[in-house]
């Protein structure tokens, strides 16, 4: 069939015009699919909506003494928890060289509007740090061995600091981005 | 056997003119109906059978059901709840699904262990298990993407757990987590590309399942014996009616017990927490995927130390997804020249050991990983006073029932104000279902190192001749066993 093909055409083929239509059309067809792949993979980013829903303004007053309150923002959940003066004290006293993720008490605080330290207070995220779960607190009656959190999933306990001291996690409860907007509401984002 | 004769005749005029503009009823006879298959197929083979039937029965119930759903966090609850109680037999379609993925799964893991027992995986049949292994895995990615649609508080956090792995890996972790949660948490962009991803992943499996029998039908079946067909005469029998009937038989058998369940056991493999509506802020006390995910969510748990640079969380990512990553690499892991175990002594020993391994995971992948394996064995808690004295940490124990809490109590109230007392209960240390986890981890990952260096110096038992051979054997010993009972 060839053969014949290229006697009808009387023998001559033209390479340079057969490579120019094959590269041309390659080109154009990974440049689509490249393209595409692009709009494919970027369409699994957060949506605009989903992204703006991502701060809140929460009053810090009515939190009972040795409790939290929890709060959602954007899916997330955050502790803001009202720490006894035992608990500050049992936070502060650690050794911070002998944690897993070394921070002091005062590392994971942000200050106020005067610059001072709000120690009764303490904001963090409300996911484990090992595989997100949402850890049990003083309002469901388990604290875990160090006072702060105790995650039921697998076992990950946490001081009053909001730091790991046991268990599978590997990191701290990370403390998100706050500011006190005044002296009994701040502002949370994430 | 792709290389048999079609031994199709078209009959008539119609199906004459058709063969030869699309042979579809040639194909069908040449793959379904005359293909040669060993004579001696056991009923461990007629899982592949089963195996079509579930996927049938999943992707039409599934459509079915996909009509009354709707993909959203406030409505997708009440949709299910609402198929459960006001779609006409709503209830059996959504009960046939949920049950259905139990059965397909329960069938899977038979199918694979029979291919691991008779040497399935080996030349010339590498591409047929790997394809195999493919929907394995696309199976666990549908399984585990449905579970999360009717949104209840297990679908909600185990998503969560299964969501958070992806983001254990380092570097392009977190943008993997982002992409498939869709935002900085699950929500319901997440519910609709899980939807829409759930709805994709069974057509893929049946793509892949064409290429898994493409793959089958060019070496041909396995058989109990390891030993390749020689002579299609003697050793062979036609698909149908043969191994058509046998398989319909096993799958009648297999279908009574799938109806038991959906009929007198609907929720019996699936877990109460479900029939919670999704909430973020509360997670259930106790985490744990379906029963046919749990040795891999046990393997997961397992580990809790750091391996130099690589953090725990990690180091059980790996493990986890190695150990189905493993089961790509068998063909190449077993250098036993012989196939089936029946003539492997020792490798048959393992086999059965690796058996019981993967269903003690399972059984501790349902643990609490902190609690005793034997409770009995557990010695009596103690009680922990932790105080501060002259800023140091000091602590002082009790033990002994309902007297050493009141003697720690006592000693609290001595204390100064400011030592900042503390009262714990410390279990007794005891051999929990973590430390049990990471010895059948150890085990499960041991078998396939075992299979490598048995395979250099097993010495097999005398492999039949070939299928005739072994057949006429059986038969001679069978027959002469019965004459005395006559």
């Amino acid at each position: 069939m060839t053969d014949q093909t290229s006697l009808e055409h009387g023998g001559a083929v033209d390479e340079d015009r057969r490579n120019f239509i094959h590269i041309a059309t390659g080109a154009a067809a990974f440049g689509g699919a490249a393209m595409f792949a692009w709009v494919a993979v970027d369409q699994w980013n957060p949506a605009a909506d989903t992204k703006a829903a991502s701060a809140l303004d929460v009053d810090i007053s009515k939190i009972p003494l040795g409790s939290e309150i929890r709060v959602l923002i954007g899916g997330k959940p955050f502790f803001v928890r009202h720490r006894t003066p035992a608990e500050i004290a049992m936070a502060e006293s650690v050794n911070v060289a002998s944690l897993r993720d070394p921070q002091t008490d005062d590392e994971r605080l942000h200050p106020m509007q005067n610059g001072e330290l709000n120690r009764a207070i303490l904001i963090t995220s409300g996911s484990c740090t090992h595989l997100g779960c949402v850890p049990v607190g003083p309002a469901q009656g388990n604290t875990g061995d160090f006072g702060g959190w105790y995650c039921p999933c697998h076992g990950s306990h946490y001081d009053t600091s909001g730091r790991i001291r046991k268990g599978p996690a590997p990191r701290n409860l990370p403390v998100p981005n706050y500011r006190y907007v005044s002296d009994t509401v701040v502002n949370i984002s994430l | 056997m792709s290389g048999h004769e079609s031994s199709y005749t078209p009959t008539n005029a119609f199906t004459r003119w058709l063969d030869t503009r699309l042979p579809i009823i040639r194909f069908a006879q040449d793959t379904a109906i005359n293909f040669p298959t060993p004579k001696n197929l056991n009923y461990w083979y007629t899982f592949g059978g089963i195996l079509a039937v579930c996927l049938a029965t999943q992707i039409i119930t599934g459509v079915i059901l996909a009509m009354h759903y709707e993909a959203s966090v406030d409505g997708a609850f009440a949709s299910v709840e609402r198929i459960m109680r006001d779609v006409p037999y709503g209830w059996l379609l959504r009960y046939i699904h949920a049950n259905g993925a139990s059965m397909f799964f329960l069938a899977v893991y038979i199918h694979m262990f029979r291919g691991l027992y008779y040497g399935s995986y080996k030349a010339p049949r590498e591409v047929l298990w790997i394809l195999g292994c493919v929907i394995y895995l696309l199976m666990m990615a549908t399984a585990f993407l449905g579970y999360m649609l009717p949104w209840g508080q297990m679908s909600y956090h185990g998503s969560n757990v299964i969501t958070g792995l992806f983001g254990a890996i380092p570097l392009v972790g977190e943008s993997i987590q982002t992409w498939l949660m869709g935002g900085p948490s699950i929500g319901n962009q997440t519910l609709q590309r899980f939807f829409s991803l759930h709805y994709l992943l069974p057509f893929m499996i049946a793509a892949v399942v064409i290429l898994h029998i493409w793959a089958l039908h060019v070496p041909g079946n396995n058989n109990p014996t390891g030993v390749e067909v020689q002579d299609v005469e003697k050793e062979t029998v036609p698909f149908h009616p043969y191994y058509t009937v046998k398989d319909a038989f096993a799958i009648v058998i297999f279908l009574i017990m799938f109806a038991v369940f959906v009929f007198y056991a609907p929720n019996v493999l699936g877990h109460a927490d479900n029939y919670v509506e999704a909430n973020p802020l509360v997670t259930p006390s106790h985490i744990v995927p379906e029963w046919y995910l749990l040795p891999f969510y046990a393997i997961l748990r397992a580990i809790t130390f750091d391996l130099g640079p690589i953090p725990a969380k990690l180091l059980g990512v790996i493990f986890m997804f190695a150990a189905i990553a493993v089961l790509f690499l068998l063909p190449w892991l077993d250098t036993s020249k012989v196939k089936s175990m029946r003539y492997r002594p020792v490798a048959k020993q393992f086999f059965f050991g690796f058996v019981a391994v993967c269903l003690l995971l399972g059984w501790c992948g349902a643990a609490n990983p902190d609690d005793a394996v034997i409770p009995a064995l557990q010695g009596e808690s103690k009680l922990v006073v932790s105080y501060t004295e002259n800023d140091v940490e000091v602590t002082s124990e009790y033990r002994g029932g309902g007297e050493a809490y009141h003697d720690a109590k006592s000693f609290m109230e001595t204390l100064p104000a400011d030592a900042n007392p503390s009262l714990s209960a410390v279990p007794a240390p005891t051999f929990q279902f973590r430390h049990l986890s990471l010895i059948l981890t150890f085990c499960y990952f041991g078998y396939f190192v075992i299979l490598f260096f048995i395979g250099l110096t097993e010495k097999p038992k005398e492999v039949p001749e070939s299928i005739h051979k072994s057949v006429l054997k059986r038969h001679k010993a069978s027959t002469a066993t019965a004459i005395p009972a006559e």
